[in-house]
């Protein structure tokens, strides 16, 4: 095995205390809205995207329209692209569908771990396999969770409320991406937006707001940069 | 929802985020990627995940409630404290949902 396979497979093991419960906690999620065994597997293996998978799942409890859970997993999956961005020059020279193999592994985690190593080490490294070790690991143990959590989710009574574990979940990843003013702006307007919305047909209302964050953080980025510019 | 349109749901989701993720990747080399849209997706998260969270809170059965006896929104308050000092996933878990069935046990009907 390649000894840069290795050092990422390594390098992700911290973390994968975060990733055990994410993962089972969305299949006992998508399990507890009346999915099966084999639907919830098979959204996890497809979408393998958390917090994708936790929106549709909330979307799909409320009964929310087909289009509007596509339009949302999508919108909340385009940070994806700026890890693609950034990751692009490392894969190079590698054939299309390993290039495409790498990308399906893509997750903040991977991404995160796999950056940050590149900028901190001086060590000769490949950084494809490098990057190949920690997507992978992550991959495997998130759909082995998956599974757990898919087994154990139909012992979980509704009356727990175990469904209050989304938005929890995504209180924690929010705080987790508030770095500067305006990403907290970016956060305020959207959240505001949402519940100012809220009441609007087919859940527009979430589009509008996500629309209307990126909005006011790229605006207050800008106004910001142009008064140091003075 | 149909059987049908669940699988085409994981289907429309899971293509369009491999499409996201392959994106530049796949173009590396052949095109210069505008300057505006990496600052504009940087917002992506913070945006998107506040959209999902607020309402949760402040709507817990559909119709907005800012009462006291709203549990849901005081348990994610408490819980927004502890992601706030911790960023971390599971604590905040824990910490909300106990304080959600603190709260139902004592003053909940």
């Amino acid at each position: 095995m390649n000894k840069d396979f290795i050092a990422g497979a390594k390098g992700a093991l911290p973390i994968l205390v975060g990733v055990i419960p994410f993962a089972m906690i969305s299949s006992v999620a998508a399990v507890s809205v009346g999915l099966s065994f084999t639907e919830a597997m098979g959204m996890s293996v497809i979408v393998f995207a958390g917090a994708s998978q936790l929106a549709v799942i909330q979307l799909m409890s409320i009964g929310s329209p087909w289009i509007i859970m596509v339009l949302t997993a999508w919108v909340i999956n385009l940070r994806f692209t700026m890890y693609s961005a950034t990751l692009a020059p490392h894969f190079q020279s590698l054939a299309a569908w390993r290039r495409a193999a790498l990308a399906y592994m893509l997750s903040d985690q991977a991404f995160g771990l796999s950056m940050s190593h590149f900028v901190s080490t001086d060590e000769e490294l490949n950084h494809r396999w490098y990057y190949f070790g920690t997507a992978l690991t992550i991959w495997v143990v998130w759909q082995l969770s998956a599974i757990m959590g898919a087994l154990l989710g139909p012992l979980v009574p509704a009356s727990w409320g175990f469904d209050f574990a989304f938005p929890l979940s995504f209180t924690a990843l929010m705080f987790g991406s508030l770095r500067d003013r305006p990403t907290v702006i970016a956060a305020l307007t959207g959240g505001s937006v949402a519940v100012l919305g809220k009441g609007l047909p087919y859940n527009l209302g979430l589009v509008l707001a996500i629309s209307a964050g990126i909005a006011a953080g790229y605006w207050s980025e800008n106004y910001k940069k142009s008064r140091v510019m003075k | 929802m149909s059987k049908l349109s669940l699988w085409l749901l994981f289907l429309a989701v899971g293509l369009g985020t491999f499409s996201l993720r392959f994106l530049f990747i796949y173009l590396f080399g052949k095109i210069n990627m505008p300057d505006w849209l990496p600052r504009a997706l940087r917002f992506v998260p913070s945006a998107a995940l506040a959209a999902l969270v607020f309402p949760a809170l402040t709507h817990p059965a559909g119709s907005l409630d800012l009462s006291l006896g709203n549990f849901r929104l005081l348990a994610g308050l408490g819980g927004a404290l502890v992601a706030w000092k911790t960023r971390n996933v599971l604590f905040t878990i824990v910490a909300g949902m106990a304080l959600l069935w603190i709260l139902e046990a004592a003053f909940g009907v």
